[in-house]
């Protein structure tokens, strides 16, 4: 393997791990929450490929409006998967509420079967973002260069939020003790859909660069990607949100490196994620950077 | 008390017998079609027992089912494919020496089918068993995704995508039938045995059974790969039914129907399992009809395919948010349940 083509796979394994990364952020924060997996999540991040699908191909809108578009309509149906579907079921076991999320899950599949039909779409990209670049002998797709950036300045401000405004603070405290927040006078059931209002809307971001970087859309594409990025979460440790950031990253280079190295690998390149994921919860249970969790009894 | 038992025993014999009738019965008179729908049915029971046995009375939410009978599938289908077949449909790459020439009979095929699945549900149950709740959903999840994909790559063995066909279509009624009601036998004694009552311990409160001193680890391992087991023997079963198998048959749908079976009839009830079986596959056939059109009057609303999915996954939703503890709840319907509105109940003398 020579030097170009290895700067050329890490190109891509950084796309990929950015992208994995945004919706592992989605999962790590409700799971952070609510201590729920939101299978529904990867299908939000589906939603978005479709929005900003149909904001071209049938409303004829400008690029980037259609962006914006895509991810406001997704966040509200990430919100309003919450409150349709997990907030009757707060104070149930919390196995009903991962039921109901798996029911939710394949009632938007087979919804969008229906309604946007299963047959791929074609996505346009526009042109400057797939004029292939050389520099110095490395053929860059500015995509490649795009993806990585965009995901870098959602993180930062998602941290920003989190970390330095009050409805952030609000989150935080909810995650450590439910009770105990709304007690303080923080209203938690709003915080929640702000909660997944951004979490869809960054899924939405990475499903827009999704239908980019791999310009065929369909109804259960958000399926192995929705889980992937869940065990990334789990790999970098759920709750938080470096640790979706650092899982998403490995899973991204791992996947790419096997196949470039061990080509004859390719066709397992879906089980690499989830061998990963139990060798990482058997060494580390709480994954790389997650906190002790103890048992309450 | 003694008399109640020998009542309760005749009583399911008589039911066995009457089964059985039914079955005779439905085979020289009920079309091919219906016929199918009853197979299903059974292997549905086989398949929600299973489940309900790791999920419904071990407390461990495990989405692998696809993946055991999947095993099961694989490994029966080839003990009972004929030599001549294999030859036929293994194109693009020769099956492997041993397999070729192997060859079992039906039940035999089928129970090995069950047994390999118990071996893998036990190699998976070893390291990730460790884990607790909804870790132990995805690690499961991931170990069904990895047993597609290997079904899908290892192309001398499993023929790859294009899958197995012209599977010997033994599964009639009376086998499916048949092995129905050795897993009902098998499951409930040991849910009714103290080994169950362990395992019912550990679902209701794990560190206070832990407390207790049972082995939970133990327990929940031997109850894991018991449910592989018939997971394994369904899938065996449902091969031979269709007669033709591949990897893409055992995407995650085929344990969210199973699950669906499992929460509508009750976590817990092996009962209710039985009666969400028969439900939900009738159910699920009846449902075909949004996918054809619809003539009211001189009206024609046109049938819109893909619907009954959408329909059975609202209905999984709406059952969670509206009936948790689905049609049984943890009950159980028992002879004397039957019977106490006409004769006296046995708690009161």
């Amino acid at each position: 393997m020579t030097l170009t083509m290895f700067v050329q796979h890490s190109l891509n394994a950084l796309t990929l791990g950015s992208l994995y990364a945004l919706i592992a952020i989605g999962y790590t924060m409700v799971y952070g929450i609510l201590r729920l997996i939101n299978f529904a999540h990867g299908d939000v991040f589906m939603l978005g490929a479709y929005f900003i699908f149909y904001a071209g191909a049938l409303l004829h809108l400008p690029w980037m409006v259609g962006v914006v578009l895509a991810i406001i309509l997704t966040s509200f149906c990430g919100v309003l998967v919450e409150r349709a579907a997990y907030r009757p079921l707060r104070d149930a076991p919390r196995i009903s509420a991962l039921i109901s999320s798996i029911g939710v899950s394949f009632f938007i599949e087979n919804l969008a079967i229906v309604i946007f039909t299963g047959v791929p779409k074609p996505v346009v990209r526009p042109s400057w973002l797939v004029s292939i670049i050389k520099f110095h002998g490395v053929r860059i797709l500015p995509l490649t260069i795009v993806v990585p950036l965009i995901c870098l300045g959602l993180v930062a401000g998602l941290l920003f939020i989190v970390y330095k405004t009050k409805p952030g603070l609000a989150m935080r405290a909810i995650s450590k003790d439910i009770e105990t927040t709304r007690l303080m006078g923080v209203s938690v059931n709003k915080i929640i859909s702000l909660t997944f209002g951004i979490g869809s809307a960054l899924a939405a971001a990475s499903g827009i660069m999704w239908a980019l970087r791999y310009p065929q859309i369909q109804p259960l594409m958000g399926l192995i990607p929705g889980l992937k990025a869940f065990i990334a979460a789990v790999v970098g440790g759920i709750g938080s949100i470096h640790g979706a950031v650092i899982g998403g990253m490995l899973l991204g280079f791992v996947e790419i490196m096997i196949v470039a190295f061990f080509p004859a690998l390719s066709g397992y390149k879906d089980a690499f994620a989830f061998i990963l994921l139990i060798v990482i919860l058997l060494l580390k249970p709480t994954g790389l950077m997650g906190e002790k969790i103890e048992e309450k009894v | 008390m003694m008399g109640d038992r020998i009542r309760n025993h005749t009583l399911t014999l008589v039911a066995i017998f009457g089964l059985a009738t039914f079955l005779w019965w439905a085979n020289g008179n009920f079309d091919g079609y219906k016929i199918q729908i009853m197979n299903l049915i059974a292997i549905n029971a086989i398949l929600a027992v299973s489940l309900n046995l790791i999920y419904g009375f071990t407390g461990m939410f495990s989405l692998g089912h696809a993946g055991f009978m999947c095993v099961g599938a694989y490994v029966s289908s080839l003990l009972i494919l004929p030599a001549s077949q294999k030859e036929a449909i293994y194109i693009l790459e020769p099956i492997i020496a041993p397999l070729h020439a192997a060859h079992a009979p039906f039940v035999v095929a089928v129970l090995l089918g069950g047994v390999v699945a118990a071996v893998f549900g036990l190699l998976i149950a070893l390291p990730v068993l460790r884990l607790g709740g909804d870790y132990l959903g995805i690690a499961t999840l991931g170990f069904g995704e990895i047993i597609r994909v290997f079904a899908n790559n290892l192309v001398p063995i499993t023929n790859g995508a294009l899958g197995l066909k012209g599977i010997p279509g033994y599964a009639n009624l009376w086998w499916n039938y048949g092995f129905m009601l050795f897993t009902f036998y098998v499951i409930i004694r040991i849910v009714n045995s103290n080994f169950g009552n362990a395992l019912k311990a550990i679902r209701d409160d794990e560190v206070a059974a832990k407390a207790m001193g049972i082995d939970t680890y133990r327990y929940r391992v031997t109850s894991f790969t018991i449910g592989a087991f018939f997971a394994g023997i369904g899938g065996a079963l449902l091969a031979s039914l269709l007669t033709t198998i591949d990897p893409k048959m055992f995407l995650f749908v085929m344990t969210f129907q199973v699950l669906m079976i499992v929460v509508a009839g009750g976590l817990g009830s092996i009962t209710g399992s039985i009666i969400g079986s028969v439900v939900i596959t009738i159910l699920l056939e009846w449902l075909r009809f949004v996918e054809n059109p619809i003539i009211i009057g001189s009206f024609e609303i046109p049938g819109i395919p893909g619907m009954r999915m959408v329909i059975f996954s609202l209905s999984l939703v709406l059952i969670i948010l509206f009936r948790r503890e689905g049609l049984m709840g943890m009950r159980e319907l028992t002879w004397d349940t039957l019977l106490s509105p006409f004769g006296k109940r046995g708690d009161v003398e």
